[in-house]
């Protein structure tokens, strides 16, 4: 197994260090690139610039490190887990060492965002050189006071001793530290050696978040702040005709009734068609209030008339044609090995199933909000946003205003799950204080929030599989999606290498609906779809589910594929881990075990669910998760995002349903949508495999097994095979049906 | 508009406010008490959980005008320095991912557990099924309430 390889980022000036005016030294750096050779550093701590350096480390005169963390927030932990990377190297103890949100400032920024589970995967090398180094230059400095050779000293928990046994704590050589050169070629600890990596850290705000301190965008707040609520189409495909706002104003509290849209459709109209998922093309109604009880009121009180542009759509009619475009031919190929076409013709027996999911809005528990103030020198953006870098370039095209004059500050984010990538909430508010000229926070209603969405889209696959002599030769799976299909590597996942004749096959269906990711985007429904149906192969054939998947990756082993990301070994590792502590082997009476493996966002995962009969119903009542990601930076946040991301999956599979009719969704509040709640929450058991690589992320890769590891042990239970989400729907015991 | 007097965590507070301005939003924007957070608005998901009297209600349905005389307790009331046997469960288990929906079913545990103080885990996960949290944390609120359940004994 290969150890601690080393990118090859620049380390020539990766890093800078300065003295504070306040005392104490500042190290600015990079995470991915190198900063600007000339950037100066700031001597003033409120003046972070993170146009030039994308992180700070402060040590103070007395010790205590603060860490200004680069990532956003949205409830994975990598505002802990990152800095716990930059600690391990430096060697200083956990306990002092404080992590703050950084702000942006644009431009020089690769990487500042929460998604596809990559930011512990990309900060992993960067981060440990970025303290080791700082390390080095405090043992420098502390070396050249004693006039000693700095070999001799060592340094751990900020205390640098030499051989005679003499000390210095890291405080006490900041202001020489930072007048030295930056070193390079820091060696980095081996896995053994870590004292902070692997240890358990608990959530660095957890303070903040149990006494109800302000930290999110809906805390927001500024003097002279005016509250915003925005009136959108009730339907994808229509626009506004005309408004009355007569009610509206007469509400105490509503200072004004403003329309916004006009330099929207400006951007949609250019050729760019990125703009389409975060703009409308319709005029917006927005009543300005002096609290948000007022604008909310205000906004029910407008009578606003809507008119067609573009059809409204049904969910019947996507079904319909999602499902004719199964049956038809315009697919693209997005991998063929050898003939599936003659592998189906020569078959002793064809398997074809057809899986069907509905659209999901994401549901984040804090309702999209930001807030913006707009005046003629700048554009102040705060709130919680996945993206902050693509933001400030999208709002700077909407205003037609220079990017080094916008900012964008991150607060921490009430879940993000793929609807914060996209900043449509954010550039209305930044439109909204652009007309009104006054600091301004749009809040959406849970009603707009689920109404007014980018969702998950319905997604249909199709799945054959030709078997010959009692083997596997044939595996087709065509996929039907609204608005996009799969992308990347997905379409390398296993079964793909292991099976000789191989092809995916994927067709889009258009449609005015906004759509997006949304927490592992694909796989959280592909997973289900191919588990379910391999669990279904098994069963035809007379296998053990757990050993046809070890005898098909046999056959993945040692191959040439580049495109094949996922290792073999390691699915085997986590398969046989899972199955060993979920007692698969051992069944109990009543219990009926699901089991799935699957690789997504880097990490291999297996899980086993446990189902039993209540009155007759199936109840989900355990799932055990065993996870590679390799080595654990923080097992408290990595348990955590496990256990979240399997009952995420679990619900989501079992209740999660959304339509559209006449382009409007059929549920706009958790009155009618239903999300799973504690009683329905299954335990999660979690096993990791131990090993010294590189580690992965974790906030989605445990999502997509759930759901089919739950579907297959549902089927045990009740005879049924489920083919289509949500399950609560499509689950009815043998003997209910018809 | 009218100005009424709201007993917040033991003190008492002036809000001039239409009579209809649910506590929810007199405690965000009137008064800078933000802890209490805005989920659902139909008291659905129980994001808004404060105490009036000692029992768990839901602050996005409830005017102001229907609480004067009342004693209401916010999570910023709960302790003053998250001393709480429940803040410090909480603490202990590392209980939230986002964190948002944590100040409601910790505000939900602690009535609860002044009613009960030990909980079967059948009668926590039916006391605590009001409260969504959509990171899913489920498994941690369920073994905080245990924990707290214990330090209260």
């Amino acid at each position: 197994m290969s150890k601690q390889k080393t990118s090859n980022f620049s380390r020539r000036g990766f890093l800078k260090a300065s003295s504070l005016a306040s005392g104490g030294m500042l190290i600015g750096f990079n995470l991915f690139t190198a900063c600007k050779p000339k950037a100066e550093m700031p001597i003033d701590i409120s003046k972070l610039n993170f146009a030039d350096f994308n992180a700070f480390i402060k040590i103070a005169e007395n010790g205590m490190v603060t860490i200004f963390s680069p990532n956003p927030e949205i409830g994975q932990g990598v505002k802990t887990s990152m800095p716990m990377l930059i600690a391990e190297e430096l060697n200083v103890e956990w306990k002092n060492v404080v992590v703050e949100q950084g702000g942006l400032d644009t431009e020089n920024y690769t990487r500042q965002v929460a998604g596809g589970s990559q930011s512990i995967r990309f900060g992993w090398e960067a981060l440990r050189q970025t303290g080791a180094t700082a390390r080095q230059m405090l043992v420098n400095a502390a070396a050249a006071r004693w006039n000693v050779d700095a070999k001799e000293c060592t340094a751990k928990d900020g205390v640098i001793t030499n051989a005679a046994g003499e000390t210095l704590g890291y405080g006490d050589v900041v202001k020489e530290a930072a007048l030295l050169e930056v070193p390079e070629n820091i060696e980095l600890k081996e896995p053994k050696d870590f004292t902070i990596i692997g240890t358990d850290a608990t959530n660095v705000d957890i303070d903040k978040i149990v006494t109800g301190q302000p930290l999110f965008g809906l805390d927001y707040k500024e003097d002279g702040m005016v509250y915003a609520s925005v009136l959108r189409p009730p339907a994808f495909g229509q626009i506004l005709e005309s408004f009355d706002a007569t009610e509206a104003k007469k509400i105490q509290g509503v200072l004004d009734v403003i329309t916004i849209g006009e330099k929207a459709r400006k951007l949609l109209n250019s050729e760019d068609p990125a703009w389409s998922v975060k703009l409308c093309s319709s005029d917006k109604v927005v009543v300005i209030a002096s609290s948000t009880w007022a604008a909310m009121k205000g906004k029910k009180a407008i009578k606003a008339v809507w008119k067609i542009d573009t059809p409204l759509e049904n969910s019947e009619n996507h079904n319909k044609e999602l499902l004719s475009l199964l049956d038809g031919k315009k697919f693209k190929t997005m991998r063929s090995d050898g003939d599936v076409k003659k592998a189906f013709a020569q078959a002793d027996k064809i398997v074809e199933k057809t899986y069907e999911s509905p659209f999901l809005p994401h549901n984040c528990m804090e309702p999209m909000n930001f807030f913006a103030s707009v005046n003629e020198d700048k554009v102040r953006l705060v709130g919680p946003i996945q993206t902050p870098e693509a933001l400030a370039t999208s709002v700077s095209t909407l205003l037609d205003r220079k990017l080094e004059d916008i900012s964008v500050e991150m607060t921490r984010m009430g879940g993000g799950f793929g609807r914060r990538l996209y900043g449509d909430f954010a550039m209305e508010v930044a439109e909204i204080s652009d007309v009104i000229r006054k600091p301004v926070k749009m809040i959406s209603s849970r009603e707009d929030d689920m109404t007014t969405g980018v969702y998950r889209p319905a997604i249909k696959y199709r799945i054959k599989a030709s078997i010959k002599n009692g083997e596997i030769t044939g595996y087709q799976l065509k996929e039907a999606a609204v608005n996009g299909n799969m992308y990347g590597l997905i379409p390398n996942f296993f079964p793909a290498g292991a099976i000789e004749n191989y092809q995916v096959d994927v067709a889009s269906l258009k449609s005015n609906i906004t759509t997006g990711a949304w927490r592992a985007p694909y796989t959280n429904f592909l997973s289900y779809a191919e588990q379910s149906f391999l669990d279904e192969l098994a069963e035809v054939l007379e296998k053990d589910p757990v050993q046809m998947r070890l005898d098909l990756l046999q056959k993945v082993k040692g191959t040439k594929d580049e495109k094949i990301k996922y290792s073999p070994e390691r699915l085997e590792g986590v398969i046989n881990l899972a199955v060993e502590k979920s007692g698969y082997r051992t069944p109990k009476e009543g219990v009926y075990q699901g089991f799935c493996s699957y690789y997504c966002h880097n990490t291999h995962v297996a899980e086993v669910a446990d189902v039993v009969m209540e009155n007759n119903q199936p109840v989900v009542k355990r799932v055990t998760v065993a996870v590679d990601c390799g080595i654990v930076v923080n097992p408290l946040g990595a348990i955590n995002q496990i256990e979240g991301g399997v009952v995420d999956g679990v619900g989501h599979a079992m209740y999660g349903d959304f339509s559209f009719k006449e382009g409007e969704p059929d549920r706009n509040n958790y009155g009618a949508y239903r999300l799973i709640r504690m009683n329905e929450a299954p335990k999660v058991d979690t096993y990791f495999v131990k090993n010294d690589l590189s580690p992965t992320g974790l906030g989605e890769p445990t999502l997509p097994p759930a759901g089919a590891a739950v579907s297959i042990a549902i089927t045990k239970a009740t005879g049924n095979r489920i083919y289509k989400q949500p399950f609560i729907d499509n689950m009815a015991p043998k003997e209910i049906i018809g | 508009m009218a100005t009424f007097n709201l007993s917040i965590n033991g003190k008492s507070h002036a809000v001039e406010a239409d009579a209809d301005t649910p506590l929810l939003w007199a405690l965000r924007d009137h008064l800078e008490m933000v802890g209490t957070k805005f989920g659902c608005g139909i008291g659905q998901c129980g994001a808004c959980t404060i105490h009036i009297d000692g029992n768990a209600t839901r602050s996005c349905l409830l005017p102001i005008s229907s609480l004067e005389g009342k004693e209401i307790t916010t999570i910023e009331g709960l302790s003053t320095d998250g001393s709480h046997p429940v803040q410090q469960a909480w603490k202990e288990v590392d209980v939230p991912q986002c964190g948002y929906c944590q100040a409601g079913q910790i505000m939900t545990a602690s009535a609860f557990l002044e009613t009960n103080p030990k909980p079967t885990e059948e009668e926590i996960k039916v006391a605590m099924n009001g409260n969504i949290c959509r990171c899913s944390a489920y498994n941690r609120i369920q073994k905080a309430v245990a924990i707290a359940s214990e330090k209260i004994g």
